[in-house]
């Protein structure tokens, strides 16, 4: 556990003794650990932060500075070195962590709720909408004035001003 | 004794919270006044024994009673005096009684405004903040007591975690708090309007006030929290998607969501039926927030499964309240009639895309959040829904609502013509696009999306100014005429364009969090490591004492070209009765951007592993929060939601005669 994690409990203000017995005085990404190849480093780097620190709470080993966060990005630092495509890497991690290590959970059909949610609400409250605004009974097109509203309209306008109605607020303007 | 008077007050403050809805029930079902009446000197005399409640146990923590196990385990006797007093709210039992204090508060408020409310309806109200508040008090004496001594009293405190010593603690959770509790002001005037099946304009009138004052609070709180959070931990970023901040994010969706919508039931007269439902939602969003922070099922469904008491407990007020609540909707809202019509073109209809857009995200927030938990509950599989799956589902519905923000308020009500809108804002659209594609040339082979971000934050902005300008400015009226209109504009006007612009500011903030860069290396004395256009020099390092604690610092001189601009001093701190360090980053604030600065371990050899950030802008993100937040309270103080505006009328009249 790290600081990190002693932080969201310090948001939800709860097991704040347990944290405190865990902290660890390490550092996220110690310069240490990093690949000489600037382009090889980024990869690592996009890849760290897409991958779960399995002890933390939901934080990636990119930011967390556990000890088991360090090996793993040790590990996916030297299969990169030596020539694996992130797709190998993340398939490895996933056989042997299960699909938790991963960030951003996998399509798949236990997660169909979860990835299809926001835009199934979205698609069925528009339909809704889309139903509702049909059935409303139509607004009256505005007729023309007639010739004797357009007579008083002048007549009203060409006066200095309009007192306010008896009783009405006063506005601000 | 102290100590037991305040205990004694909390009880007597529950046996007040019954009759604050046995009373009024009683009242309300037999039609009589004087029973009713009843609620309003139960409320405020439940808000007044929770201050002695609460008043007892900060004297404990300012004394250093460590015979009181929430004191001990919570405090120490060395802490500055402003920790020990904000310790109280740092851990679980204390941060209920803050709680239940600001839950009785906002009853007590309710009582005393003079808003008007029909007595019927305010009875309703007030005996449902009652039921609340009793369930609360039960939860607090029952699972959560902070009075209970200790046999053995310690010599010493075990201290407060260091993270949580610090001036974000002391305002942060009060800030929160007022914003989640002030919406169960809306959630019991929504109760009560269904128990009386009669609701009008007359009722958004009521409920408006109490949500905008809870959602800027909330504003301020979430802001606060996240600046907390980014000086904090060392590493810069500013929200995590994490399940507690998505637990008051949820609440300010929806909360978002019924500002808007009561706009519209306050105008026309229409969405009556939603609006009831998203004041039940948004307060049941914050009470499942306070269920997933406090009852531990975060951490982990077996932790939650161990030790069930607090969690079980809040899950029940929780299953009864909301299920409560919908039932009665559920039941009940087919008696309301609906109201004004519009076109699918008006402003309506844009505010109803508004309250879509915004419900859905607090529904995806909800399920990204509850998924992993039911998900391991039902089948055992564990997965991770971390920030990826947020910022892929989050983006696609927020940029199209904040893109089109700007054309809904230039729209006019019942019936608008959009082409006419559009030539309004042309000006300001084409500004927009302008900068946004110098930008994209500018800054071309870097991200598309930071451009994008900034260019529908500007838009934001200039949408909102030209919305204030289009209000005031006629071309034939002549200068003073039109400051004096622009003088005159209601504040509710200036709100809205406040807060609007606010989320564009926002919106630039984070979209500039694209522009920064990052530098980590080890450095020794006299290394110099570039930030941006600025460049560090680590001239010593430092050991020195603090009040409560000892730090080691690394000194860094901050150079723009040859020039000096001033010194940070990233370190680490050990805390009196601590024996882990804590990261203290050091901050600049240059312009609108920040030098960030956190270091790692320091050596044998004297040098020290260094993370150095340029953010620019990134002032912005909490800058923008804080203009919402001021947007709000503008509104709040317009002479339509003025609470006591009937009040000082009387006395007017009173004065007169």
């Amino acid at each position: 556990m790290t600081e990190r994690r002693a932080r969201h409990l310090s948001f939800i203000l709860l097991f704040v003794m347990l944290a405190l017995a865990a902290l660890t005085p390490l550092h996220a990404v110690e310069p240490d650990e990093r690949l000489a190849d600037p382009a090889q480093e980024t990869r690592a780097r996009a890849l760290s932060s897409g991958l779960r620190c399995l002890v933390c709470q939901n934080q990636s080993i990119d930011d967390s500075n556990a000890p088991l966060a360090r090996d793993l990005r040790i590990l996916l630092r030297e299969r990169i070195a030596a020539g694996d495509d992130d797709a190998t890497i993340t398939r490895d991690l996933v056989s042997r962590y299960g699909d938790f290590i991963l960030l951003q959970p996998p399509f798949n059909p236990r997660t169909l709720v979860l990835w299809s949610a926001p835009f199934v609400l979205l698609a069925a409250g528009g339909w809704v909408l889309f139903r509702r605004s049909r059935r409303m009974p139509q607004l009256e097109k505005p007729q023309p004035l007639t010739e004797q509203e357009r007579e008083n309209l002048r007549r009203l306008l060409a006066t200095d001003r309009i007192d306010p109605p008896a009783g009405s607020p006063r506005q601000g303007s | 004794m102290t100590v037991e008077w305040g205990h004694f007050a909390l009880i007597l403050a529950l046996v007040l919270s019954l009759c604050q809805v046995a009373l009024p029930l009683w009242g309300l079902a037999g039609r009589d006044h004087a029973l009713m009446q009843t609620a309003r000197g139960t409320a405020i005399g439940a808000f007044l024994f929770t201050l002695l409640a609460f008043a007892a146990l900060t004297y404990a923590y300012v004394q250093s009673d460590f015979s009181v196990i929430n004191v001990a385990m919570n405090s120490h006797s060395t802490k500055p005096l402003a920790y020990k007093i904000s310790g109280l709210w740092s851990n679980h039992e204390g941060s209920m009684l803050l709680w239940v204090l600001i839950l009785t508060l906002f009853g007590a408020l309710v009582a005393m405004a003079r808003q008007a409310i029909p007595l019927p309806l305010l009875a309703a109200v007030l005996m449902v903040q009652g039921g609340v508040s009793s369930a609360f008090f039960a939860f607090i004496l029952m699972t959560s007591n902070p009075f209970l001594r200790a046999l053995e009293v310690p010599a010493e405190g075990r201290g407060l975690n260091p993270i949580l010593q610090d001036p974000g603690l002391a305002i942060h959770p009060p800030l929160l708090y007022i914003g989640y509790v002030g919406f169960s002001i809306a959630f019991s005037l929504a109760i009560g309007a269904l128990i009386h099946g009669r609701i009008d304009a007359v009722w958004a009138r009521f409920v408006r006030p109490w949500t905008l004052l809870a959602w800027s609070f909330l504003t301020l709180g979430i802001a606060m929290g996240s600046y907390w959070a980014y000086y904090e931990l060392g590493w810069g970023g500013f929200w995590f998607w994490d399940p507690v901040e998505n637990a008051s994010l949820m609440p300010w969706l929806a909360g978002t969501a019924l500002l808007h919508s009561t706009v519209v039931m306050e105008k026309r007269d229409a969405l009556k039926v939603w609006t009831i439902l998203l004041s039940i939602l948004t307060f049941s969003l914050s009470l499942i927030g306070t269920f997933l922070v406090r009852s531990g099922v975060l951490t982990s469904v077996h932790t939650f499964a161990s030790d069930p008491s607090r969690g079980k407990f809040i899950l029940g007020i929780l299953v009864f309240f909301i299920g409560g609540g919908l039932t009665l909707f559920a039941w009940r809202a087919h008696a309301l009639r609906q109201g004004g019509l519009f076109a699918p073109i008006s402003r309506e209809a844009g505010l109803v895309l508004n309250n879509l857009m915004l419900a859905t995200m607090a529904a995806t927030v909800l399920i990204g959040t509850l998924y992993p938990l039911v998900l391991e509950g039902i089948s055992g599989d564990k997965i991770s829904v971390g920030a990826p799956f947020f910022e892929a589902t989050m983006l696609p519905l927020f940029l199209p609502l904040a893109l089109l923000q700007p054309l809904g308020t230039a729209l006019s009500w019942k019936r608008a013509d959009l082409w006419a809108a559009m030539q309004r804002l042309s000006w300001a659209f084409g500004f927009s696009v302008l900068v946004l594609c110098i930008v994209l040339y500018v800054t071309r082979g870097g991200s598309v999306l930071a451009p994008v971000g900034a260019g529908i934050g500007l838009w934001l902005v200039l949408g909102s100014l030209a919305d204030v300008w289009l209000r005031v400015w006629r071309a034939k009226a002549g200068w003073v005429v039109n400051l004096s209109r622009l003088a005159g504009l209601p504040r509710s006007a200036w709100g809205t364009a406040l807060a609007h612009a606010g989320l564009g500011i926002s919106l630039i903030g984070i979209a500039a969090t694209g522009w920064g860069t990052e530098v980590i290396s080890t450095v020794g004395k006299g290394a110099e490591v570039p930030a941006g256009p600025y460049r560090l020099v680590l001239e010593q390092v430092i050991t020195r004492n603090g009040p409560d604690y000892r730090e080691t610092i690394g000194r860094f001189q901050v150079y723009s070209d040859q020039q000096k601009l001033g010194v940070i001093e990233p370190g680490k701190r050990i805390f009196i009765g601590q024996t882990m360090p804590k990261t203290e980053a050091g901050l600049m604030t240059i312009g609108l951007g920040q030098i960030y600065a956190s270091l790692g371990d320091f050596q044998a050899d004297g040098t020290v592993s260094l993370r150095l950030y340029w953010k620019p802008l990134v002032v912005l993100i909490w800058g923008g929060a804080l203009v919402m937040a001021f947007g709000g309270f503008l509104s709040l103080l317009d002479r339509r939601s003025r609470i006591a505006a009937p009040r000082k009328a009387r006395q007017l009249h009173g004065d007169a005669a």
